[in-house]
This record gives structure tokens, sequence and C-alpha cells, in this order.
């Protein structure tokens, strides 16, 4: 247990809290804005996996299904927007979580039906392929260029929402619906876009994770669980309640399982438990 | 109003009775029920032992003979139960083959064994169930978790591996393929020096398990994966670079998904009962059937489904007509198939069966078995079993 030990478990966490991070943040961002819980969100992802696969056979290429995936993902997001969500917004929370728990279903045996029932892998890049010393420790390259992709995506989404104009419609309209539309802001507009960009997050999310953890038709349920957690613990709807609550859960889960594995499976939920107990609007809640 | 009522019960038993009327004039044929999850996780388990399980009937070209009666157990033991209730009672079928969950198979064991209808495992490896809650009524034709792990242990040790860190799912069958393989490891004078069970289920991410067992200091990696969770484990692995060789229960390197494994999966070397690589006569003419019929290449589980018919036939062939004959014929059937000579213990009704360890290797741009060496007619210990 020496330090390099200890540095490779230290970017072990961060990979795993970035995946999280990337995919959390879709789901917070639409709660926050449309105030939509959006389960099939985990969906979503899961197609981004798949049809990141296929893209990869037909073109040959990872970095065309990394381009080309999510905005697979969003066109599929656009759809559901204009059948279902927009509709369902008014609906109260208990139809949406219905809806869209059942449309895990009808996602799950569509990908059945396309892709079957045998896990898929898909190829990481080239030239990605190998580890890079790094802090005086060999770790996997491709597992490095997820920990960045999560930074990137976390310092342009602050950089968006803070310093240019629609981050500041984004943020009025989350303080205020009503005030927001009545200075001129075309609202609907506004949430159709934030929806498809987290769609877009979640189909990245899924071809981003395909060489690491290839595509089961399970992969959604499972990731479903870490998400909400994540989302419940850093707060419903804020971008750093997203990020305080993937690095919680991240770092919780990894070192849990080399420190004290018997229990790794029960920290994160009796951390859920606490949460819920003393601060149970989160740990950074959305204003609004 | 009563007068309705009174008819419609009347009609509803008259059409009751005639259902069950026409399905024991049909029993001059047997009847089968094959239990598989058909949703789920081991979906295509499921489906792949049901591919063998047709094959073998249609090659015998006795399908006239056989009805099979198809339903999905969903993985879940009181779906199973309550499914193989409904093949005994409803359809009256004459045996039952399949079950892939040790769960499942728990759930059913009294049902079955009271009501004495056969069942032919095809998968469930769980050692209880042709131990101590083993039944004249179970026969398995697949393996148990120790059948298969029990040889590598002995292999590894004597063939110079001194130590091993040991890896697997935290559930049943983990925990009895990782005891089976230190039994064997350690009686042969290795030592195990390490051992860690990762949350069944919900372990995405190996890199912590992988990194500790490296840092172990181990000569090899021992591990015990399945379905996706085996190509999640192989593959990183394989991108964490680890220089400790990896040995596992075969269905780490399944043929099923090795090629999503991809290159990660080169030089694993693992045990199982079948390799479709296996250089008989028996299992040429299986694959190229195999082939023929579906154009992909068999697994270890549609071997196993294939099995389960040829066990059957067998049965049939010796004159089991009925549920208790063919309970009574089905621990004796013996022949050679697929995987080599087969035939079942009666002592326990498992299945006594080689055992192949062999490597996975990169041969003209495909990934393929390659067999290094054969440990002849595993057959496990009554360990408990009273018939």
């Amino acid at each position: 247990m020496d330090l390099s030990f200890w540095i490779l478990q230290f970017l072990n966490a961060m990979q795993y809290s970035m995946l999280l991070f990337l995919l959390s943040i879709g789901l917070t961002v639409i709660f926050g804005l449309l105030h939509f819980v959006n389960l099939a969100h985990a969906s979503l992802y899961m197609m981004g996996a798949y049809i990141g696969i296929s893209v990869a056979a037909m073109t040959g290429s990872f970095w065309a299904a990394f381009f080309l995936a999510p905005m697979f993902v969003t066109l599929i997001g656009a759809v559901l927007y204009f059948t279902l969500i927009d509709r369902m917004r008014t609906a109260g929370p208990m139809n949406q979580v219905l809806v869209t728990f059942g449309l895990i279903f009808v996602f799950l045996d569509l990908v059945r039906m396309g892709w079957g029932d045998i896990a898929l892998g898909l190829d990481g890049p080239a030239s990605l392929s190998g580890t890079t010393r790094l802090l005086g420790v060999d770790y996997p390259a491709y597992r490095l260029f997820i920990i960045a992709l999560g930074l990137g995506v976390m310092a342009t989404m602050w950089l968006v929402l803070a310093r240019t104009q629609i981050g500041a419609m984004i943020r009025a309209s989350v303080e205020n619906t009503n005030m927001a539309a009545a200075l001129g802001i075309n609202v609907s507009k506004l949430f159709f876009l934030v929806f498809c960009f987290g769609c877009a997050l979640a189909g990245l999310a899924g071809v981003a994770a395909a060489p690491i953890l290839s595509a089961t038709t399970t992969m959604g349920i499972t990731i479903l669980i870490p998400t909400l957690i994540v989302v419940v613990i850093g707060g419903l709807g804020s971008l750093e309640g997203a990020i305080v609550g993937s690095v919680i859960i991240g770092f919780m889960e990894t070192f849990g399982a080399v420190m004290i594995p018997s229990f790794s499976a029960v920290l994160t939920y009796a951390l859920l438990a606490v949460v819920l107990i003393w601060r149970p609007q989160g740990l950074i809640p959305a204003r609004g | 109003m009563k007068n309705i009522a009174t008819k419609l019960v009347l009609v509803t038993g008259l059409c009751l009775n005639l259902g069950f009327t026409m399905i024991s004039t049909a029993s001059a044929e047997t009847k089968v029920g094959l239990l598989l999850p058909y949703t789920g996780t081991y979906a295509s388990l499921g489906n792949a032992i049901t591919e063998g399980f047709e094959l073998a009937i249609e090659e015998a070209g006795r399908t006239e003979e056989f009805t099979i009666v198809i339903e999905d157990t969903e993985m879940k033991p009181p779906v199973g139960l309550a499914k193989a209730r409904k093949l005994v009672y409803q359809d009256e079928v004459d045996v039952i083959a399949g079950v892939v969950s040790s769960g499942v198979l728990g759930a059913m064991r009294d049902f079955i064994h009271q009501s004495q209808v056969p069942l032919i495992v095809a998968n469930a490896g769980n050692n209880l169930a042709t131990g101590e809650n083993c039944s004249p009524y179970i026969v398995r034709v697949s393996f148990s978790n120790g059948q298969i792990n029990r040889p590598m242990g002995t292999w590894l040790s004597e063939n110079g591996v001194k130590t091993i860190y040991t890896l697997a799912p935290d559930y049943a069958a983990g925990h009895q393929m990782i005891d089976a393989f230190t039994e064997a490891f350690t009686a042969a004078g290795g030592e195990v020096i390490g051992s860690e069970f990762t949350p069944f289920g919900q372990t995405k991410d190996f890199g912590p398990y992988l990194t500790n067992a490296q840092a172990s200091g181990a000569d090899g990696i021992f591990v015990f994966y399945a379905g996706g969770e085996a190509i999640n484990f192989v593959k990183q692995y394989g991108s964490f670079n680890i220089k400790t060789p990896l040995y596992g229960s075969g269905f780490l390197t399944s043929p099923l998904y090795v090629e999503a494994e991809g290159d990660a999966a080169i030089g694993v070397r693992a045990s199982l009962h079948y390799i479709p690589t296996l250089d008989t006569a028996e299992n040429k003419a299986f694959i190229k059937a195999f082939q023929a019929k579906y154009n992909t290449m068999p697994s270890e589980y549609a071997v196993q489904g294939y099995d389960a018919a040829l066990a059957l036939m067998a049965a049939v062939d010796n004159g089991g007509v009925d549920r208790a004959t063919l309970a009574s014929q089905l621990p004796h059937v013996s022949y050679v198939g697929p995987r080599g000579p087969l035939e079942i213990d009666p002592a326990t009704n498992n299945i006594v069966q080689n055992i192949y360890i062999y490597d996975t290797v990169m041969e003209n741009g495909a990934l393929t078995q390659k067999i290094i060496d054969t440990v002849p007619a595993v057959r496990d210990d009554v360990a408990g079993c009273q018939m």
C-alpha cells in the first residue's frame, strides 16, 4: 500500500466520479429547469452506448461514434419531448415517474430486439489504448480521457451558466419561470434546448462508458440508482450539487471497495439516508 | 340473474374440463417443459440452451415425438416456481428441462421433489442441488460449481503457481466456485494470499479491485465472472496493463462473449467443461449442425441444452414413458457427446465429465480457444447426498 497505490485509486475514483457527473448533470439540469423527473435518462445513456457501437461498427471509427451517438440520442430525446415529456410537464411528479419508468422498459425491449441479449463491447480509440505514466503510476490512457472529458464538460457548463447570456436566461428561468417569460425570454424554447442538451450528455456518457463497461441491456437500470443518489445528495437541479454529489459517491464507492469491501455496497445508501434526514433538500440545492 | 350466473359457472366448468381431457389424451408422446430465462441478464443463456435443445431433437428426427412447452422464469425464483407449477399441473408435462439460475433451482427444488416430476438441469451449478439437497428427480447435465474449479486449483498448483489472489461476485455461485478452487489449490500446496467478493450486479468498475490484486504481489489472479461482468472485468484487466497472469473459471472467456472482450482476453487461462475447438468427431458434427441451423458458433450453454435433449431421448429409449419411468432412467444415462464421454453419477445425479484447461488465443485474426490440458472424468463427492 505505497503512494502509487493511493494515486491509482484516486484516479479510479476520479474516473468513476466523472462518469456519474456526465449522467447526473443532464438529469439534474432537466429537473431544475423543467421540474420534470426523467427516469428514462438512464435509457438514453444505454442508447448512447448501443448506437455508438453500431456507428463504430459501420464507420470503423471510435471518434465517429463518439460524436454521432450523442446526436442520435438527442434526436430520440427530441421525439420523446414532443410526444410525451412536453404534455406530461404539468401532470405532477408521480405521473412523470410512472411514464418515464415505463419508457425504461420500452427502451430495454427495443434494445433487446435490435441488438440482442449478449453484452457487446466497443474498442476505444487506438491512440488511447495503452497506459500513460502520470504522477509516477501507469494509468489507462482512456480512463484519463474520461476524467478530462468530465472536467471539460464541468468547466464549459460553469462558463456557459455563469458568463453567457443564455446562461443568464437559464438561471432566470430556474429562479422564476413566469417572471422570466414576462421579461421576454422564450421559456418553452429554452426548455426544449436544455432538454436536448441533457439528452446529448446522457448519450455522450453512454458512448464514453462503453469501452470500459461494455453495453448490456441492464446498464441503464443499474446506473439509474447511483445517478439518482448523486442528484438527491447534491441537491436537485443544481450544477454544483451534481459536481459535489458525483465526487462524493465516486470516491466513496471506490475507496469503500478498497478499504471496507464488505460494506461498500451499503455505504452510499447510508449516506443517502443521512443526507435525507439532515438536509432533505440536498447539500447544494438549486434556488427557486 | 342467478340463473345466468349458474349457467356461466357450468359453461366455464365444462370448458375447463374439456381443456384438461384434451391435454391428457395427448400423452402418447413425451411432453417437455423448457423452463428458462428469456428476459433479464441471462436471456442470452436461455436462448442458447433452447437452440441446443431443439437442434438435438430435430437432428434425431424426433420432433413428432416430443411436445415442447416453453416458459420464461424471468430469472426470478418466485416466477420460476410458479411456472414450474404451471408446467406440472396445467400442462401436465412428463419432464422439465432448463433452469439457468441457482436461485430459481433452489426455489423449485422441494416442489420438484414432492411432485415427482423429473427435472433435467441444463445450467444452474449450485453444488447443493446434487449434494446436500439432492433428489432422485433432479438430474444435472450441465456442471456443478465445484466440478469446474477443483481441477483448476490442483492444475495451477502442479504447474508452478504458488500464490493466488481471488475475486468473484458476492453471491452463492461466486462463493462456491472460489471455495472449490481454494480448497483444491491449498490441498495441492498453493496459498491464497488474498480474496475479495465484489457486489453482484452492481460493480461496474473493477479498477479498484484489480489495483488491490496487483498490489498483493500474488503469482496469479483467479476469478469467476460471467456475462456482462466477465466482459467488463477482462477489458479492464487489459486496460490496466496488469502483469499478474489472469486465471479463471472458464465462463470468464466464454466463446459466447469473448469477442466483446477483444485483445484483453488473449492469454487468459481458464477451465471449462466444453470448448468449441475440441478435436473429436462428435464435436465437429455438432458444430457443423449448429452452424448450419443458427449460423453462429455454439457455446457451452448451447451444448448443455443439446445434452439435456440427448439425455432425455436416451432415457425414453431405455423405457422412460412417463414421469416415474423417466425419473428412474435418467440417472443411468451415459454416452459420448460434443463435450466427450458423459455419464450421470447415480450417487448424486450430477454429470461426470472432462474438464478442459484452455487458453484464449488469437488465430487468423479471430479469438479462439486452445486446449492446454484435459482432466478426465471429474466426479463430484457424494457430499451429504442421500437419495
